[in-house]
C-alpha cells in the first residue's frame, strides 16, 4: 500500500477538471430535479395523477422504474434516480480504468512502480479517487434535496453513489483481467448495460426477480422518499466489498502490465494490404460486441413489450388511463418507439467511438507511418468511417430483428422504426467527423454531444426544458415509429446534414497538420 | 540531376513556439545526409513537413522534385520512413505490420527474399504481437519494412534508438547497401560514430535554423586542432597569432588550440623556434558538435 497517498494525489491532480464536472453534472442533475418537477406537478393531486399514469405505462417503467411515492421527492427519485445511478457508474468506470489499466498500458505505471510504490497502491489510489467522486455526488444530492426530507435525500444520494462504487469495483476487476483499457471499459460497460436491461425488464414486465439481479435495481429498491429500505444499501456495500476483494486478490498475483489472458504469437507474414482492411481489423472486435449487445437488447425489450399490456389488468384507475393513452396497440407501439429511440441514442455512442478511432490512431503516433506511406488521408479516414456509419446501421438492424423476434411483431415496421434512428445517429457521427477533422484538440467533445443528446432524450422532458433546447438533439426531430405517422422531412434533412458535416470534417482533415 | 531534398527558409509555428525558423536543407541525390542538432532543434518537425504530415507556414520544400504536401501520396510510394519511436498495434504481429507498411506503398508489396533476409539479419521474431516487443525490437520492425522496400529515399529519424551494438552494425551495413544501390538517405541521429561512419554530408540545425552544412572534413576545418610541442627555445610571437587559443607555456613545452584554418601559420611559428617533438590532435566529433550545439556558429 506504500505510495497510495502520492498516487491518489496524482490522480486527483490529473483529473482536477473532469472529476468536479462529473460530480456537478451527476449530483446537480439529480439535486435540481425537485425544482423542475415542481413546475410540472405543483399540487399533490397532479403528482398522484402523474404517478398513476407513469406506473400504467410500461415504457415509462422500463426507462425510469416504478413510482414508489408520489411526494415531490419520490417523483425526483423515480425520474432521476436511475439516470443518476447510470451516470455515476459511467464516471466511476472511466476513472478507475484510467488510473489502473490505462497507466499500465501506456507504460506510465512502470516509472511509478519503480518508485517506493506498493503492488496494491495503484488500485487503491484508483478506488479512492472513485470514492471521492461518488462521495461528492452523494453530498450534492443529499444537500440539494434535503428540503424534501433529509432521510430520503440521504438514501437517494447513497443509492446513486453506491451504484457508482459497484461499477468502480467492477471496472477494477475488469482492469485486472484484460490487457487493454479499451477492453476493460467495454467489459464494464457491457455489465452496466446488462444491469440496466435486467432492471428495465423486471420493472416493465412486473417480474421483480430480474430487478433484484441488477445493481441499478438495488439503487431503485432503496425507495428513497417512499419508506426508505436502508438494508438494500447493505447489498450494495456487500457487492462493492466482494468485487474489491477479488480485484485485490488478482492484482497481487500478476505482473505489472500483464493480464490473465495470455498473448499468443501471430502470423509471421500478414495479409493486411489496405487501410480499409486495417481499420476493419482494429474495429471488428468492438463492432462484434455492440452487435451482440444490440441483438440481446432487442430480444429483451421485445419480450417486455409482450407483458406491457398484462400488467395494467388489475388496477381500475390504471386501466382507465391506459385506455385514454390509446389502448393496447397504441401503448405497445409507444413502448417499442421508446425502446428503439433509446437504442438509437446508444448507437450514437457507438458511432462516435468508431469515428474517433482514427483520432486515437493519430494521437498515439500509429497513423504517422501509415500516412508516410502511399496512403491518402481520405482513404485512411474512409476505412474507419465506413465502419462507423455502416456499423451503426448494422447494430440497429440487429436490434430491430431482436425486437421483432421476441415480440412476434412483423419485421417490416420494427426494422423501419430502428432504421429511422439512423439519420440522427449519423448526424452525431458527422459532428464527430467535423470535430476530429477541423478541430482535433476538441475531438473528444463529440462524446459530450452524444451524452447530451442521451440526457435530453432521457430526462430532458422531465426538466421542463423549453422546446428549443430539446430540439438541439437530432433524435427529438425523428418521427415516433412504429406508429402511424412517418414524416420524411426530418429524416431527409438530418441525412443531408450528416453528409454535410462529414464532408466538412474530411475537408478539414485534408488541410490540417497530423497531430501526435 | 535534381536534388533529393531541397528546403529553403522553412517556417513552422505551433502556437507561440517557433519550431522552424527559416530552416534550409539540401540533400543531393544518392548521398547519405546526416541531420543533426540538439533535442528540440526542429529535426523531427522538418521531417514531418517533408512527409506531408505537417504543413509549413512559409518557405519552399521540394522532395524528389515535387511538393511534399500536394503530391504526398505519389511521393510516398518512393519513400520509406522510420520514426524514432515506433508504436505498433497491440494485437498485430510484427510480420503483419511489416507487410502492411509494404503493401500500403503499392506495387505488390515487399520483395519476399529481401524481407526474409532482413528479418534474419536483424534477428527479429515476426510472430510476436506488437505489445510484446521491446523498444529495440519495435524499431527493427520499422527498419525491416523500410530496408525491404524498393524506394528512392529513406527518411530515418533517430532510427537506431534502442538497438544493441550488433544491430547497430547491421543497420550501418544496410545503409551502406542502400547507398550502393543509389538510394538517398536522410539520417537524423545523435549517435556520432554512426554519423561519421555513414554520412557523406551533414547539416546541423539549432533552434529551427540550419547553422552548418557540409562534409565532415569541411566542418572539421572550421574547428580547432589541439597542439602540444617541445620547443628548442621560448615560443616567439605565438601568443599574438590570430586563431591561437589557450596558449600554455611551461619551460619548452607549449600546448594550445588553433583554428584549423590557421594551423599552417602556427606551425611555421613553431618551426622557426625549432621543434623537438610535436603531437597534434584533430578535433573529436564530440567537440565539433558540442561547439555547434552550444554556440551560435559564425558563418
Amino acid at each position: 500500500m506504500t505510495g497510495t497517498g502520492v498516487l491518489t494525489r496524482l490522480a486527483l491532480r490529473r483529473d482536477r477538471l473532469t472529476l468536479p464536472v462529473w460530480a456537478l453534472v451527476t449530483g446537480g442533475m439529480v439535486a435540481s430535479g425537485a425544482g423542475s418537477l415542481e413546475g410540472l406537478y405543483g399540487t399533490a393531486a397532479e403528482r398522484a395523477e402523474a404517478a398513476a399514469t407513469m406506473t400504467a405505462n410500461s415504457s415509462m417503467r422500463a426507462l425510469y422504474g416504478p413510482v414508489f411515492g408520489d411526494s415531490l421527492g419520490g417523483l425526483v427519485a423515480w425520474r432521476f434516480g436511475t439516470f443518476g445511478a447510470v451516470l455515476a457508474a459511467v464516471a466511476s468506470l472511466i476513472v478507475v480504468v484510467r488510473h489502473t489499466r490505462e497507466e499500465e498500458e501506456t507504460g506510465r505505471q512502470e516509472m511509478l512502480s519503480a518508485g517506493a510504490v506498493g503492488r496494491r497502491a495503484p488500485l487503491t489510489a484508483a478506488l479512492l479517487t472513485a470514492l471521492a467522486l461518488n462521495t461528492a455526488i452523494a453530498l450534492l444530492i443529499t444537500a440539494g434535496l434535503a428540503g424534501q426530507g433529509t432521510a430520503g435525500a440521504l438514501a437517494l444520494g447513497l443509492a446513486v453513489a453506491g451504484t457508482g462504487m459497484v461499477f468502480a469495483t467492477t471496472a477494477a476487476l475488469a482492469a485486472q483481467v484484460t490487457e487493454s483499457a479499451r477492453l476493460a471499459k467495454g467489459l464494464t460497460a457491457a455489465v452496466l448495460g446488462l444491469a440496466f436491461a435486467l432492471r428495465a425488464a423486471g420493472d416493465a414486465g412486473g417480474s421483480s426477480f430480474l430487478t433484484w439481479l441488477s445493481p441499478i435495481g438495488w439503487a431503485e429498491q432503496v425507495r428513497a422518499f417512499a419508506g426508505e429500505r436502508w438494508w438494500v444499501l447493505l447489498l450494495i456495500l456487500a457487492a462493492v466489498l466482494a468485487q474489491t476483494a477479488a480485484a485485490y486478490a488478482l492484482t497481487a498475483r500478476r505482473d505489472v502490465g500483464a493480464s490473465f489472458l495470455a498473448t499468443r504469437p501471430g502470423p509471421a507474414e500478414g495479409r493486411l494490404a489496405t487501410a480499409g482492411a486495417l481499420a476493419w481489423r482494429l474495429q471488428r472486435g468492438t463492432l462484434l460486441g455492440w452487435s451482440l449487445g444490440f441483438l440481446l437488447g432487442g430480444l429483451a425489450f421485445g419480450g417486455m413489450a409482450e407483458g406491457a399490456a398484462d400488467l395494467v389488468g388489475d388496477n381500475e384507475r390504471a386501466r382507465e388511463i391506459f385506455e385514454r393513452m390509446g389502448g393496447q396497440s397504441a401503448l405497445t407501439d409507444a413502448f417499442l418507439a421508446t425502446m428503439v429511440s433509446l437504442l438509437g441514442m446508444l448507437a450514437a455512442l457507438y458511432a462516435v467511438g468508431s469515428v474517433l478511432r482514427p483520432y486515437g490512431e493519430e494521437s498515439s503516433g500509429r497513423a504517422e507511418p501509415l500516412l508516410a506511406g502511399a496512403l491518402g488521408r481520405l482513404r485512411w479516414a474512409a476505412g474507419h468511417l465506413v465502419i462507423a456509419f455502416g456499423g451503426s446501421a448494422l447494430i440497429l438492424v440487429l436490434a430491430g430483428i431482436g425486437l421483432a423476434l421476441s415480440y412476434g411483431h412483423d419485421l417490416g415496421p420494427i426494422l423501419g422504426a430502428a432504421l429511422v434512428q439512423l439519420p440522427a445517429v449519423w448526424t452525431l457521427a458527422g459532428l464527430a467527423v467535423l470535430l476530429w477533422g477541423a478541430a482535433p484538440k476538441a475531438a473528444n467533445a463529440a462524446w459530450g454531444m452524444a451524452g447530451l443528446c442521451l440526457a435530453l432524450g432521457w430526462i430532458g422532458p422531465a426538466l421542463g426544458l423549453p422546446g428549443a433546447v430539446l430540439d438541439l438533439s437530432p433524435f427529438g426531430h425523428l418521427p415516433k415509429l412504429p406508429g402511424p405517422d412517418m414524416t420524411w422531412t426530418p429524416v431527409l434533412a438530418l441525412t443531408a446534414l450528416a453528409a454535410a458535416l462529414t464532408a466538412a470534417g474530411l475537408a478539414g482533415l485534408r488541410r490540417r497538420d497530423v497531430t501526435g | 540531376m535534381t536534388k533529393a531534398i531541397s528546403v529553403v527558409g522553412l517556417h513552422k509555428s505551433f502556437g507561440r513556439t517557433h519550431a522552424l525558423d527559416g530552416l534550409d536543407l539540401t540533400v543531393e541525390t544518392g548521398e547519405v545526409h546526416g541531420f543533426l542538432g540538439p533535442n528540440g532543434a526542429g529535426k523531427s518537425t522538418t521531417i514531418r513537413v517533408l512527409l506531408g504530415l505537417l504543413r509549413a507556414d512559409s518557405g519552399a520544400a521540394q522532395l524528389l522534385g515535387r511538393d511534399p504536401w500536394k503530391d504526398a501520396v505519389e511521393l510516398h510510394r518512393r519513400i520509406a520512413y522510420v520514426p524514432g519511436d515506433v508504436t505498433l498495434w497491440r494485437n498485430l504481429s510484427g510480420g503483419e505490420v511489416i507487410d502492411l507498411y509494404g503493401r500500403l506503398r503499392g506495387g505488390g508489396g515487399l520483395d519476399r527474399a529481401r524481407r526474409a533476409e532482413l528479418i534474419e539479419r536483424f534477428e527479429l521474431d515476426p510472430t510476436k504481437k506488437g505489445r510484446t516487443y521491446s523498444k529495440g525490437n519495435r524499431q527493427k520492425v520499422a527498419l525491416v519494412a523500410a530496408f525491404a522496400s524498393d524506394v528512392d529515399l529513406l527518411v530515418l529519424d533517430e532510427p537506431t534508438s534502442g538497438l544493441d551494438p550488433l544491430m547497430e552494425e547491421v543497420f550501418q551495413d544496410c545503409v551502406e547497401e542502400a547507398r550502393r544501390q543509389g538510394r538517398t538517405v536522410l539520417l537524423s541521429s545523435h549517435i556520432l560514430s554512426e554519423v561519421e561512419a555513414l554520412c557523406d554530408r551533414v547539416s546541423i540545425v539549432r533552434k529551427g535554423r540550419t547553422v552548418e552544412s557540409g562534409s565532415l572534413a569541411e566542418l572539421r576545418h572550421l574547428t580547432r586542432t589541439s597542439v602540444t610541442a617541445e620547443l628548442a627555445g621560448p615560443p616567439n610571437g605565438l601568443a599574438h597569432l590570430p586563431g591561437v587559443h589557450g596558449l600554455d607555456v611551461r619551460g619548452g613545452r607549449v600546448t594550445f588550440q588553433v583554428d584549423t584554418d590557421r594551423l599552417d601559420a602556427a606551425l611555421r611559428s613553431l618551426t622557426a623556434t625549432g621543434v623537438r617533438s610535436l603531437t597534434s590532435t584533430p578535433p573529436t566529433l564530440e567537440e565539433l558538435f558540442l561547439r555547434h550545439y552550444t554556440e551560435e556558429a559564425a558563418r
